[in-house]
Formats: structure tokens, C-alpha cells, sequence
């Protein structure tokens, strides 16, 4: 499918605001980064229990990552939609996408609350500290997520969105898909990858 | 103004070079749904080792192959950067050695363990 981007008058041809969002994201891979490797530090040097061996539900765990992946394909759909000019399906689109995130949120929210019920805290232990900044932090980015897609949906019911501002769709889209990469890396080093 | 028109104002050759004649490519809805379906099963071959029984080591390193095959999968499909220009590529990229690198010396310089 052909896309016209529209070639702009700086001194790399690209947009400014895409680059600054593909710059914010590197950043954010460090953030995120620093805080994968703290809970990697501290795992399996908890003095007092529950343990995550204790705690994670894999089932309910695969499902909410289940549903943050096909969150990223309904946003690149919705990508797709407002670059072929079609605002009702992108709209279609944008709103399983902020269904979706809402319900990764809610996942998160009812995991959390169950932790809590067992005993974890963000003061009960390492294990405690470590996972909840991090998640809590991916928890965040994600409601953002969300913020900015019913923002996006919004402003599209008042015709605010037309294919010529398809680049909003995208930018908004990178975010989604990155905190959906950051869940892919949680997932395996936080839940699949238990020390021994 | 134009890519030509920018180009040749900057004395550029007018035809792009080839990479950049990708940027101006994106997927359809069919190929995407077919990344998210590979990813689909991806996921659920990832919970389904879980449940293996076999050498922790080895299952550690299957899992995070398969995380690495998703993770790229999204950042080159979804988010484009097998088909956008290489400048947003080598910004993301950046950013991801920079966390490599934090990740890589704080676990060896305090003796963490990924297995």
C-alpha cells in the first residue's frame, strides 16, 4: 500500500515530531531498562516471603499479554484504516484498541489487589519493591495509552481526524506498540523466568 | 515542497536510494493480521514450554529467543522500522544498546543473574 507522508522542508526530509517520539522512546528504553535489571538484581535475595514462585498466575498473566498483543494489531489496523482514508473503521479500531488497554489495566489492577490480599506489598520485601515499580510504571504508560487513543477518538468524532492527519494515528500507534514491546520483555523475564 | 523538489535544491540525486523508496511502503490490514497471528501462536508455544519439563537453562534461553522473535516482530512491522527511514531506526536503536548496557554492567557489577 502506497502511503503519501508528505516530504517536509528539514534537514533530514522526515518529520520532526515522528523523530522526537522514535528519540522519547529510545529514552524509555532505558527507563525501563534500568528498572528490568534492578528486579533482575534483587530476584531470589528476598529474606521474608511471598515469594513470586508463591504469587504469579501464568494462566491470567498469558491471557492479559494475549490481549496487550492484539491490542498492537487493532492500533496498526487502525493505522491502516485512516491511511486509506477510511475514518469509520480506523475510529472502529482506535476503540477495541482503548477497550483492550482498559482491560490489560483492569488485569493488572485485579493481580495486584490479589498480591496485596496475599501478603506482597511495595514494602514487604525485594521481590515486593522491585515488581511493583515496574509494573506499576508499565500500569502507567499503558493508562496514558489509553488516554491518548479516547483522546484520538474524540477529537475524530468532531472530524478532527482526516487522512492527511494520519501521522497523529501513527505517533500514537509507536507509543502503544512500545509499551506493548516492554511487555513482551516483562512477561518473560518477570513471569516466565522463574529463579530456580 | 516535494522530495525532488527538496532534493534538488540540495543538489541531491532525484531518484531515491534504495531503503528509502521503503519509507514510502506500509503494510495492509491482511499482513498485519497475519504478524499478529504468528505472534499469537508465538505466545502461546512461550506459556506452553512453561509447562515443559526441562533444563532451566534451556528453557530460559528458548523463552527469551522467542521474546526477542516478538519484540522484533512489532518494532519492525508494526512500528515500521523495517520499511521507515534508517535515521528512526538508529535513534530507537541507540537508546535500546544504552539499555543493554545499563542492564548488562549493573547485573555483572553486582553480581546479578538472569537464570
Amino acid at each position: 500500500m502506497a502511503v503519501e507522508t508528505g516530504h517536509l522542508e528539514t534537514s533530514t526530509g522526515l518529520d520532526n515530531r515522528k523523530l522526537l517520539m522514535w528519540l522519547f522512546l529510545g529514552s524509555e528504553c532505558l527507563f525501563f531498562g534500568s528498572f528490568i535489571a534492578a528486579y533482575l538484581l534483587y530476584r531470589g535475595r528476598s529474606t521474608t516471603g511471598p515469594y513470586p514462585q508463591d504469587l504469579v498466575d501464568i494462566p491470567f498473566t498469558s491471557v492479559s499479554a494475549f490481549v496487550l498483543l492484539m491490542s498492537s494489531v487493532s492500533m496498526v489496523l487502525a493505522l491502516a484504516a485512516i491511511q486509506r482514508g477510511n475514518v469509520r473503521n480506523m475510529q472502529i479500531w482506535l476503540a477495541t484498541t482503548a477497550v483492550l488497554g482498559l482491560l490489560f489495566i483492569s488485569g493488572q489492577a485485579y493481580e495486584f489487589t490479589e498480591f496485596y490480599h496475599q501478603g506482597l506489598t511495595i514494602h514487604t520485601n525485594l521481590y515486593g519493591t522491585t515488581f511493583f515499580v515496574l509494573t506499576g510504571f508499565h500500569g502507567a504508560h499503558v493508562t496514558v495509552g489509553v488516554l491518548i487513543l479516547m483522546s484520538l477518538l474524540i477529537y475524530s468524532f468532531r472530524g478532527g481526524i482526516q487522512q492527511k492527519d494520519s501521522l497523529n494515528i501513527e505517533l500514537a500507534g509507536l507509543y502503544w506498540h512500545f509499551v506493548d514491546i516492554v511487555w513482551i520483555v516483562i512477561f518473560t523475564l518477570v513471569y516466565l523466568v522463574q529463579p530456580q | 515542497m516535494t522530495l525532488a523538489e527538496y532534493r534538488k535544491k540540495r543538489g541531491e540525486p532525484l531518484i531515491p536510494e534504495e531503503g528509502e523508496a521503503h519509507a514510502e511502503h506500509h503494510p495492509g490490514a491482511l499482513e498485519y493480521m497475519q504478524i499478529g497471528l504468528i505472534l499469537a501462536i508465538i505466545t502461546a508455544v512461550e506459556v506452553g514450554i512453561y509447562y515443559i519439563d526441562m533444563d532451566h537453562n534451556i528453557l530460559v534461553a528458548c523463552l527469551v529467543v522467542l521474546s526477542v522473535v516478538k519484540f522484533s516482530f512489532v518494532v519492525a512491522w508494526f512500528m515500521h522500522l523495517k520499511f521507515d527511514s534508517r535515521i528512526f531506526t538508529t535513534a530507537f536503536i541507540t537508546g535500546l544498546a544504552a539499555a543493554f548496557t545499563v542492564f548488562t554492567v549493573v547485573l555483572a557489577a553486582l553480581h546479578g543473574k538472569l537464570v
